[in-house]
């Protein structure tokens, strides 16, 4: 039971980290990013590949995979996404899923649908005493790392000054503009910047799960559920409901196995009934 | 009846009626008979999505759950009920007019870019319980040999059941058609334009949008239903979110809010993604993702909407016909969908 619960934040710090980096893009740029599960694939395979072609451990891919395809979505956000911004949201939703398609395709074609081995940085194969019981000492070091990751983000949004301009830019545009800052300066960071959490999400899950191009085509949308139950925009719901509902399904699954991948959804409905906004989310985020 | 409607919004619009109908029926001479069903059913599923998309203002990225749905219902009616397919076909309609009503009714409360969000996971969620629920749908098998014979009829030839399955197709587009014309659809074109307004008019938004978001659940259904029968099988893909990510760009590539730009769209999709799997090419998602970031970048108003505009504008360069009829005729003024809660976060340059 205790393990199983143990399970589901291991399971949710995935959920987590993807939805903060969706809710960080959506908040600054108004952007739903379908492509979001796509990195998080290309993120493993990028830890794959700088094992298997440049013999790059998993320690220095978890610190430069991130890095390279955060600038990959900056990018992106300057040559494609910044033409759409303007338009009505839904025209870069579909451009993201367009984008989604031609990913994961590029990637089956170079590496068919078999899953990559990827091998546990030796520092980690062993397991942890946690007390209760015993655990594998990497599912304990993705759980460290993803919670103390969202307490950062956190701390960043909430302490600094740079979080501070893209919360107001993220609340209320025309009026941080007007009060001299430049709002457009950092929608190009920060959209790369939530590229890089699926992208470090994708290295995180490389060890424990397997690395195949479909990886992140399930998991966005169930990471999809997740938002809407924390309240899009809000980077804490995002982040809390990602714990939650890996909480939530992991201890579903323990009571009715078949209802696994479908306890998500039902939240998802249960939420909708009772607060359309979301959990966190305010009721203006959505009219 | 028809046609005297179809006279009054003039011509021109007899002209492509018939011209639409003939293609639809030389079809199969002209390409292989199965990819010519492909096309039929594809264009009514893109005509249901339009319906929501073009004439509601309401983008559902889970349509997916309602072809897929039916796909399987249809083919569960014909295998263990041992129907004839027509009744199998309706029967798979009703039961996505079924699934979309939960779904409508909580996805309803939202626009924009998040109901696009949740009747995708809503469908995600179809998708795993059709994964899971083995004994009945048979996972990642689905339904295989579903007959196709009626009243002693042997349908198995894909040319012949073209022609069987076709007056379903006709006939969902003609509903489409109709939909669109009646005083509802007028209704929700201007709940699309500004829902505020059409609320103030003391319209009950959500409950016409539900309905809307029913009747195209039933027409997608309709499609997937023939979809399954002409091809003997209900597969898992089917509802997979790919699907409704597909039919979207089917009806964006034909015209947004063109109801028949759909059927464009679908043939040179379905075309293309045949020619492409018989020339052996891998990775047919590189190819459709590129069109649609193509389209989505360059091309917004579709085929069938540049085409239109061209004439629309040529038009109003002549002394005005009959104001009256013409805006009658035009449902869609705006080339650009669902003029949803414009972002609050334009881009910041």
């Amino acid at each position: 039971m205790l393990q199983q619960a143990f399970n589901g934040l291991v399971g949710g710090s995935f959920y987590a980290l993807l939805a903060l980096g969706l809710a960080v893009i959506f908040g600054m740029l108004g952007v739903v990013n379908l492509a979001h599960g796509a990195f998080y694939m290309l993120g493993a395979f990028g830890a794959f590949i700088a094992l298997d072609a440049f013999g790059l451990n998993f320690w220095v891919a978890l610190v430069l995979v991130p890095l390279l395809l955060g600038v990959a979505g900056a990018v992106l956000e300057r040559l494609f996404v910044r033409r759409l911004t303007p338009l009505d949201p839904l025209y870069n939703f579909l451009f993201t899923f367009g984008l989604a398609l031609i990913l994961q395709d590029l990637v089956r074609r170079e590496y068919g649908v078999n899953s990559q081995p990827y091998p546990r940085p030796p520092e980690l194969a062993g397991t942890v005493d946690l007390g209760l019981f015993t655990y594998p000492a990497y599912q304990v070091f993705v759980l460290a790392v993803s919670a103390l990751m969202c307490v950062a983000v956190w701390v960043v949004l909430t302490r600094t000054r740079v979080g501070m301009i893209v919360r107001a830019a993220t609340e209320r545009p025309e009026l941080t503009r007007a009060l001299g800052i430049d709002v457009g300066r950092w929608v190009t960071p920060v959209f790369g910047f939530g590229i890089a959490l699926a992208a470090f999400a994708g290295v995180l899950a490389a060890p424990m799960r397997a690395v195949n191009p479909l990886m992140g085509a399930d998991l966005i949308i169930t990471v999809f559920a997740v938002v809407v139950i924390g309240g899009l925009g809000s980077v804490f719901g995002s982040v809390a409901a990602g714990f939650a509902v890996g909480l939530v399904s992991a201890l579903g699954n323990l009571y009715v196995p078949a209802l696994s991948q479908i306890t998500v959804f039902i939240l998802m409905a249960a939420v909708l009934l009772w607060r359309p906004a979301g959990l966190f989310g305010r009721e203006e985020a959505y009219r | 009846m028809i046609l005297s409607r179809l006279a009054r919004s003039g011509r021109g619009g007899i002209v492509l009626l018939v011209l639409g109908l003939l293609a639809a029926l030389v079809l199969p001479w002209l390409i292989y008979p199965p990819v010519a069903l492909d096309i039929a059913c594809w264009a009514l599923f893109a005509a249901a999505v339009d319906l929501l998309l073009g004439f509601t203002g309401l983008l559902s990225f889970g349509h997916a759950a309602f072809w897929g749905g039916s796909a399987y219902c249809t083919g569960l009616i014909v295998l263990h009920g041992g129907m004839p397919f027509p009744v199998a076909i309706i029967g798979g309609a009703l039961f996505a007019a079924l699934l979309a009503l939960p779904i409508g009714l909580l996805s309803v409360r939202l626009t924009g870019i998040y109901f696009a969000m949740v009747t995708l996971a809503f469908a995600q969620m179809i998708y795993f319980v059709a994964n899971q629920w083995r004994d009945v749908t048979g996972g990642e098998n689905g339904l295989q040999g579903i007959p196709r014979e009626f009243l002693g009829l042997d349908l198995s030839d894909p040319f012949f059941f073209y022609y069987a399955g076709l007056p379903f197709v006709l006939a969902g587009l003609f509903a489409a058609w109709r939909i669109v014309r009646s005083p509802f659809g007028r209704v929700l074109v201007s709940i699309r334009d500004n829902p505020a307004r059409a609320r103030a008019l003391g319209y009950p938004v959500e409950r016409y949008r539900l309905l809307a978001f029913v009747l195209s659940a039933a027409l997608a259904g309709t499609a997937g239903g023939v979809f399954a029968i002409g091809h003997g099988f209900a597969a898992l893909d089917g509802l997979y979110w790919t699907t409704s990510g597909q039919v979207v760009m089917m009806v964006i590539l034909g015209g947004i809010g063109t109801l028949w730009g759909g059927a464009i769209g679908a043939a040179i999709v379905v075309q293309l993604q045949d020619f492409l799997a018989t020339a052996g090419f891998e990775g047919v998602g590189i190819v459709t993702g590129s069109i649609f970031i193509v389209i989505v970048l360059l091309f917004r108003r579709g085929i069938w909407g540049t085409a239109r505009h061209l004439l629309i504008s040529r038009r109003q360069a002549d002394p005005p016909v009959s104001p009256a009829a013409g805006a009658a005729e035009e449902p869609v003024e705006s080339p650009e969908p669902a003029p949803a809660p414009a972002s609050p976060h334009p881009a910041g340059d």
